[in-house]
C-alpha cells in the first residue's frame, strides 16, 4: 500500500526532474504565462547568453497592466508603457511565443484567460511572473507566481529549482448565506489567519462550501490565497471542472479528453493523508465581508466597526492599525457601513468573470449610481466582454450611470491611466488595498462585487443585504467559451 | 560549467555597515516600488524610486523625516525592517530597487516568500531574526546612529557593532543572533553562481523528464 498523498503531494512529486541531496528540487513546468511588465528583463537575459525559448508550445503572453481601458481612446497611457508593450510584441515574435495583443479576441488579464483558453488544466505546474497565478489552482494544478529571474529560468529550462513548501487545509463547511459569496470566504479566511499566516505553505481549500462553489468562485478563492502568503492556493478537480473545460480551445480533445478525465479523476487528497497545518471555518456564519485598512488581513463583517488599535494582539500589531487608520483617515469604533465612497471599481483577476458582472449588474439594474460616485466595471477579457454585452449587462450598467470599459487590470493596479487620485475612497472588488496601490493617497476598500454595487447605488459603504436584486442568473457553471 | 551557462555575479560574503531602521510590519512591495515605475524593461535606475511615496512628498519634495532620507542612513548597506517584509506583488523590481539605493542585507523577522527568492536572486541578503533580535537592533540604532552591524554569510551571524562610540574598554562585539539560510542559496551567494547555469548544465535530466511526460 502506498503512503496516502495530499493533492499537492500528488502534482508535485509527478513534476520532480531531479532531486539531489542539499539542493532544491528541479521542477518541470507545464504551462508559463507571460505578461508585459515582468518579462522584459527575463527576454534580455536569453539573449545575453544566446539562449532560446525551450518551450514555445508550453508558453503564452497577453497584455494586461499596462494596457488602457477606455473603448474610444486607445492610446497607451505613456511612452514608456508604449515601449513596454512594444518590446513584448517584439519578443514573442524573436521567441517565438504565441501572443494575445490587444489586436486579438483572447486578450485579458493573463489570469483569466489562461484557464478561458483551457490552458489551464488539473495536475499541470503553471507560472507566470505574478503573484495571483495562485488563480489557476481552482483546478487543481500547482500554480505559483515568480520574480523575473525565474521566469527567465523557466523560459530557458522548462524548469525551476523549488524547494516542497509544507501544506496548509482551509476547510470551509456549511451553506453560505445569501448575499454572502468567495471573496467574502476569502477575506475572512485571510481575516482569520493574517497576511504571513500561510506563508511557506501551499493551501489546499476543502469542504461543502468549496465544493458548493462554481468554477469562477473557486478561481476567487485561490486567486487571494497569496494575500496570506501562500506559495499556491488548490482546490481538487471534480465533475464541475471538467464540464467547464471541456471544448475550449487548448483542452484535450476525443480519446484524450477522456484519458485526461480519468487522470484528473485521481487528483484529490487521499483518505488518511497529513497537512503540516488546518483551519477551519464555518460558511454559515459569514456575513458580506470589507477591509477598513492597508493589508488584505484587514477585513471585518460590513456590519461591523472599524476596530481600535489597542485590539492588537501585540504592540506592532497595535502600530500597525493605527498606521492603517491615519492612512485611512478612518475612526477607530465608527461603523464601515455608511462610509462616503468615491469610487467602486468592480474588476481584476479576483473579481471580473462573468458570475461577477452579472451579480453586480442584478443589483444595479433599474437603479442609478449615487451622484458624484464615478463607477468603473472593466471585464477581465475580451471574451467575457463580449459575452456580457450578448446578456445585455454592459446595457444595465451604463444606465445605471457606470463606465463599462475594455479588459485590463485596470484600477487594480494604476499603472495603465486608471487610478484614485489622492484622498479618494474606493469600493473595489480587487485582491490589494495597500496604500497607494490604487493611486497614490488613494483608499480602498476590498470587497465582494454585490458589495461594490450595493456601494455604488447608495454612495456609502453598504451591506448588499439592505437591498432587494435578483440572484437566480448569477451561478455560472460554464463560463464563458471563447 | 560551459561557455554558454556560467553567468558570475559579485561573491556575497561579510557586509559590515550602518544600518537604516524601518519599524513597520507587512511593508508591502508597493511600497517598496510603486507600480507606476514598473513601466521599465530595464533593471537599473531604480534605487532612485525605492519607497518612491514613503520617501517624498505628492509635490516631488524630500520627506526628511523619512529613515532613509537622514543624513545618516546614507552608506547604509543594511536595512532592518518589522514582519513580513516583502509582500505583495512578485516583482523583482523591489530587490532591484533596493540594491540600486546600496543595500546588500535586509533584517527582518519574517519575509514574503516570493520577495525572499528574488532578494538571493540579485544579491541582496534576506536575514530572518527573532523579534528579540529584531527589537535589538532597532533599540541599538535608535540609541546611536552611527550603530553598525556586521552580518557574516559564511558564518551566518549578525553581529552588532559598536558604532563610532569610544568603546576601547568595552568588550569586543559579540555575536547577536545567528541565522538560518538554505544551503543552496548561500552557496549561490558566496561563489557568485546563478541557478539558470546550475539548470542548464542538467539539460539531460530535463530532455529525460520531456520524453517520458510529454
Ligand atoms: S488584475 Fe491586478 S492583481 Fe490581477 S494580474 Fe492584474 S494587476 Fe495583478
Amino acid at each position: 500500500m502506498t503512503t496516502p498523498k495530499t493533492l499537492f503531494e500528488k502534482v508535485w512529486s509527478e513534476h520532480i526532474v531531479r532531486e539531489e541531496p542539499g539542493v532544491p528540487a528541479m521542477i518541470y513546468i507545464d504551462l508559463q504565462l507571460i505578461h508585459e511588465v515582468t518579462s522584459p528583463q527575463a527576454f534580455d537575459g536569453l539573449r545575453a547568453r544566446g539562449l532560446r525559448v525551450r518551450r514555445p508550445d508550453r508558453t503564452f503572453a497577453t497584455m494586461d497592466h499596462s494596457t488602457p481601458t477606455l473603448p474610444k481612446n486607445l492610446a497607451v497611457v505613456d511612452p514608456q508603457a508604449e515601449a513596454q508593450l512594444a518590446k513584448l510584441t517584439a519578443n514573442c515574435r524573436e521567441f517565438g511565443v504565441e501572443l494575445f495583443d490587444l489586436t486579438t479576441a483572447e486578450q485579458g488579464i493573463v489570469h483569466v484567460i489562461g484557464p478561458e483558453l483551457g490552458l489551464t488544466q488539473p495536475g499541470m505546474t503553471v507560472v507566470c511572473g505574478d503573484s495571483h497565478t495562485s488563480t489557476h489552482g481552482a483546478f487543481g494544478a500547482l500554480a505559483f507566481g515568480i520574480g523575473t529571474s525565474e521566469v527567465e529560468h523557466a523560459l530557458a529550462t522548462q524548469c525551476l529549482l523549488q524547494r516542497k513548501p509544507k501544506t496548509l487545509e482551509i476547510r470551509v463547511d456549511g451553506k453560505l448565506p445569501r448575499g454572502v459569496g468567495a471573496k467574502d470566504i476569502i477575506l475572512a479566511v485571510i481575516a482569520k489567519i493574517g497576511t504571513g499566516g500561510a506563508t511557506g505553505h501551499v493551501i489546499e481549500y476543502r469542504g461543502s462550501a468549496i465544493e458548493a462553489l462554481d468554477m469562477e468562485e473557486r478561481m476567487t478563492i485561490c486567486n487571494m490565497s497569496i494575500e496570506a502568503g501562500a506559495r499556491a492556493g488548490m482546490i481538487a478537480p471534480d465533475e464541475k471542472t471538467f464540464v467547464w473545460l471541456e471544448g475550449r480551445r487548448f483542452a484535450p480533445k476525443g480519446d484524450e479528453w477522456t484519458a485526461a478525465v480519468a487522470r484528473w479523476s485521481a487528483l484529490r487528497t487521499d483518505d488518511g493523508a497529513t497537512f503540516d497545518a488546518s483551519v477551519s471555518l464555518d460558511a454559515s456564519t459569514l456575513a458580506p465581508m470589507i477591509t477598513y485598512g492597508t493589508n488584505p488581513g484587514m477585513g471585518i463583517a460590513v456590519t461591523d466597526r472599524v476596530p481600535d488599535p489597542s485590539s492588537g494582539a501585540t504592540p506592532s500589531d497595535q502600530a500597525t492599525i493605527a498606521k492603517a487608520l491615519a492612512y485611512m483617515d478612518l475612526e477607530a469604533g465608527a461603523p464601515i457601513a455608511g462610509r462616503r465612497v468615491d469610487v467602486v471599481f468592480i474588476g481584476s483577476c479576483t473579481n471580473s468573470r462573468m458570475g461577477d458582472l452579472r451579480a453586480a449588474a442584478n443589483v444595479m439594474r433599474g437603479r442609478k449610481v449615487a451622484a458624484g460616485v464615478r463607477v468603473l466595471v472593466v471585464p477581465g477579457s475580451k471574451a467575457i466582454k463580449h459575452q456580457a454585452e450578448a446578456e445585455g449587462l454592459d446595457q444595465v450598467f451604463r444606465a445605471a450611470g457606470a463606465e463599462w470599459r475594455e479588459a485590463g487590470c485596470s484600477m487594480c493596479i494604476a499603472m495603465n491611466g486608471d487610478q484614485l487620485s489622492p484622498g479618494q475612497y474606493a469600493v473595489s472588488t480587487s485582491n490589494r488595498n495597500f496604500e497607494g496601490r490604487q493611486g497614490r493617497g488613494g483608499r480602498t476598500f476590498l470587497a465582494s462585487p454585490l458589495t461594490a454595487a450595493a456601494s455604488a447605488i447608495t454612495g456609502k459603504v453598504t451591506d448588499p443585504r439592505t437591498l432587494s436584486f435578483d440572484t437566480s442568473n448569477a451561478r455560472n457553471d460554464i463560463g464563458v467559451q471563447s | 560549467m560551459t561557455a554558454t551557462t556560467a553567468e558570475k555575479r559579485e561573491p556575497f560574503t561579510t557586509v559590515s555597515s550602518t544600518y537604516v531602521v524601518l519599524p513597520v510590519e507587512n511593508i508591502d512591495t508597493d511600497q517598496i516600488i510603486p507600480a507606476r515605475f514598473l513601466k521599465v524593461t530595464d533593471k537599473r535606475g531604480l534605487g532612485a524610486s525605492v519607497f518612491c511615496d514613503w520617501r517624498f512628498h505628492p509635490d516631488g519634495t524630500p520627506n526628511a523625516d523619512f529613515p532613509l532620507n537622514r543624513p545618516d542612513a546614507q552608506g547604509a548597506r543594511v536595512l532592518v525592517a518589522g514582519a513580513n517584509f516583502g509582500s505583495g506583488s512578485s516583482r523583482e523590481h523591489a530587490p532591484w530597487a533596493l540594491v540600486g539605493w546600496g543595500l546588500r542585507v535586509v533584517i527582518a523577522p519574517s519575509f514574503a516568500d516570493i520577495f525572499k527568492q528574488n532578494a538571493m536572486k540579485n544579491g541582496l541578503l534576506p536575514v530572518e531574526v527573532e523579534p528579540a533580535v529584531y527589537e535589538r537592533l532597532v533599540a541599538a540604532r535608535h540609541g546611536d546612529a552611527r550603530a553598525t552591524v556586521t552580518v557574516d554569510l559564511p558564518a551566518q551571524t549578525v553581529t552588532l557593532g559598536t558604532g563610532g562610540r569610544d568603546d576601547s574598554r568595552a568588550a569586543p562585539p559579540s555575536v547577536l543572533a545567528r541565522f538560518a539560510i538554505d544551503a543552496f542559496a548561500k552557496e549561490c551567494l558566496i561563489h557568485g553562481i546563478d541557478e539558470l547555469g546550475y539548470l542548464l548544465d542538467r539539460t539531460a535530466d530535463i530532455e529525460r523528464y520531456e520524453a517520458k511526460h510529454h
